[in-house]
Formats: C-alpha cells, sequence, structure tokens
C-alpha cells in the first residue's frame, strides 16, 4: 500500500492513459449510453471488463485541442456494492480516479437520480451532473432551476438532450476545464448524524495514514463503519504494488 | 398495513422498512424513504411478484421484499 501504486487503471483493462480518463455514471435508462456515442461518434472500442461479463465501452472524442478518454460505466441506481454493475462502477470511479465523472440524470425524475450522485460526490470531488432528457421534460411542462441546483450541490450542473445534441457543446467544455484543473468544484458534504460522525472521527486518522490525507478517506472510513468488505477486496486488488500471482506460480 | 397487501390500483405512503442489510440499502436507493408515495401497477399471473410505481420508475418486487415495507393506505 506504501510507496507509489501501480497504475490502477491498468487492472480495469485501460493500458496507458495519456489523456485525461473522464468516467460516465447513472442509473439505468437515462440515456447515458446516447451520451457516450454522441460525444465519442464511432471513435470506441467494446470489450468486457477484466474478469467481469459486464461490457465496457471506451472511447475518445477531442475538444479544445485535448483528446478526453470517455469510459461508459454500467448503470446503476447505488454505488453501494450490491451487484457486480455497482462494484466494478464504484471501483473505477474510487480506485481508478478518473479525472472528472459525469452522472447523467433522467430530468423527468430527478430526485430518483439524485441519490446516486450524492453518492458519487461522497467519493470524488470531480463530478459534473449532467441532466439529460431536457427535451422530454419540456414537454411534459417539468421546470428545473438548473442555477438552484448547481449551487446547492456545489458543482456544474448541465442540461442537455443527448437526442438533438442540445447542450453538449457545453458538456464538453466543462469536461475540459475540470480535466485542466480550471474548475475546480466543492460539492457540500454531507455531514451525518452524532453518533456516525464521532465513529467517523476515531477512525479516520488511521485511514489517512494508511492511504494518504485525501477527501475520499472520508468515503473510504463510511464503507468500512458499514462493514462493506468488497471495498477491503478493492484495495487488495487495485492498490497493492505487487504483480497479480502468475499462472504458472499459483499452479506450482 | 404491509406494501404486499397493498392491491392493485391504490396508493400507499412508505411508513417504515422493516428488514436491514443490504435488502435495506437496496430499497432505500430506490427511493423506498419513509413519507414515498408508492402505487401498485400490476401482479403478476402466480401473484408473485408484484409492479409499483416509484417515485416515476415502475420496479417489481417479490411478495417477501414487499413485506418488509410498511405503509399507510392514502385517500
Amino acid at each position: 500500500m506504501k510507496g507509489q501504486p501501480v497504475q490502477p487503471l491498468l487492472r480495469f483493462g485501460i493500458e496507458k492513459a495519456d489523456s485525461p480518463v473522464v468516467a460516465l455514471a447513472g442509473n439505468p435508462n437515462t440515456g447515458k449510453t446516447t451520451i457516450f456515442n454522441a460525444l465519442t461518434g464511432l471513435n470506441q472500442h467494446t470489450g468486457n471488463w477484466p474478469g467481469k461479463t459486464v461490457v465496457q465501452a471506451r472511447g475518445k472524442y477531442c475538444y479544445g485541442g485535448q483528446e478526453v478518454v470517455l469510459v461508459d460505466l454500467p448503470g446503476t441506481y447505488s454505488l453501494l456494492a450490491n451487484s457486480v454493475e455497482e462494484q466494478i462502477a464504484r471501483d473505477f470511479i474510487y480506485f481508478g480516479r478518473p479525472a472528472a465523472t459525469i452522472v447523467v440524470a433522467d430530468a423527468t425524475c430527478l430526485e430518483r437520480n439524485l441519490n446516486l450522485l450524492l453518492q458519487v460526490v461522497e467519493i470524488t470531488p470531480f463530478v459534473i451532473l449532467c441532466i439529460n432528457l431536457i427535451d422530454e421534460a419540456r414537454r411534459k411542462l417539468i421546470k428545473i432551476d438548473f442555477a438552484r441546483l448547481q449551487e446547492r450541490l456545489g458543482i456544474p450542473v448541465v442540461p442537455v438532450s443527448g437526442r438533438t445534441g442540445e447542450g453538449l457543446e457545453l458538456l464538453k467544455k466543462t469536461v475540459l476545464e475540470m480535466v485542466t484543473g480550471q474548475l475546480r468544484p466543492s460539492p457540500k458534504q454531507i455531514i451525518y448524524d452524532g453518533e456516525v460522525e464521532g465513529a467517523l472521527h476515531q477512525i479516520l486518522p488511521e485511514i489517512k495514514g494508511i492511504v494518504g490525507d485525501d477527501a475520499t478517506s472520508r468515503w473510504l472510513a463510511l464503507r468500512l463503519l458499514e462493514g462493506d468488505e468488497t471495498v477491503v477486496q478493492g484495495i487488495q486488488h487495485y492498490l497493492t504494488t505487487d504483480p497479480p500471482p502468475r499462472l504458472e506460480e499459483v499452479l506450482a | 398495513m404491509l406494501l404486499s397487501q397493498l392491491p392493485v390500483g391504490k396508493t400507499g405512503e412508505v411508513v417504515a422498512i422493516t428488514c436491514s442489510g443490504l435488502m435495506r440499502r437496496r430499497l432505500l436507493d430506490l427511493g423506498l424513504v419513509p413519507g414515498t408515495k408508492i402505487q401498485t401497477l400490476r401482479q403478476s399471473p402466480g401473484g408473485d411478484p408484484l409492479a409499483f410505481n416509484i417515485r416515476g420508475a415502475v420496479i417489481a418486487l417479490r411478495l417477501d421484499t414487499a413485506s418488509q415495507v410498511k405503509i399507510r393506505l392514502v385517500k
């Protein structure tokens, strides 16, 4: 764990990342893949997540002279690792450390999508909320106060319509600003009740000693408090410096 | 009453979720928090599972899962 961890992205099947990697997360059926296709066009690769029978789609696009690698994560309602898909999405955002994560939400039922957003924001501050299907929301006479939402969440909010292409320009611009460090969001942290915060306070110094002191140690501490064992497996898998054992060594 | 007893077409409001662990987490993630309105939409031929409208999405739950949700009949 100490020292320089090997390129965590390698364990996700991404060989070399000269360009910043951006993850695309969201609930199922929010048009995540429509946006992925609209951004990357034909510039994509499809494969599997290493060792999992879940499809991984990866693509590239260029904007403002900057190439960006976009990874389409499986659609999930949550990141609390009840299923393989959730575990992949969570591991990628936490261990893969993408330069930015776009959370795609459905404008016609925004409320149910914000649960996932808040979970992502607990892991990383580099989040963009992309509210899709705004054309459909308009037709249903749903009004969304984007400026107020952005202010309350503390992260950029971009309304788009993946189908018509409306807002994609602003999305690409926002991604560019985030991966080049011009935009540093400061999302509002969720404060839990006294009991949870007290326990966090107790274990946090120890966790910071192991994984380093950054914003994400709080998230890790919360998962450990929940007794989530998959996150410990994740640490062993993604953050150890040793290469995985070779087949011959296992069989010997 | 329990969510599993809510007749098709009727609407209830979540009062409490009685299970714990992963299933509880799952139900909360789906948007089933106290105060949420939920409507039974359909019943499968065998009576299990049931389909519900939860915050704008249609979600099917098995009877043993639905019986972990305490509700109050609305209207």
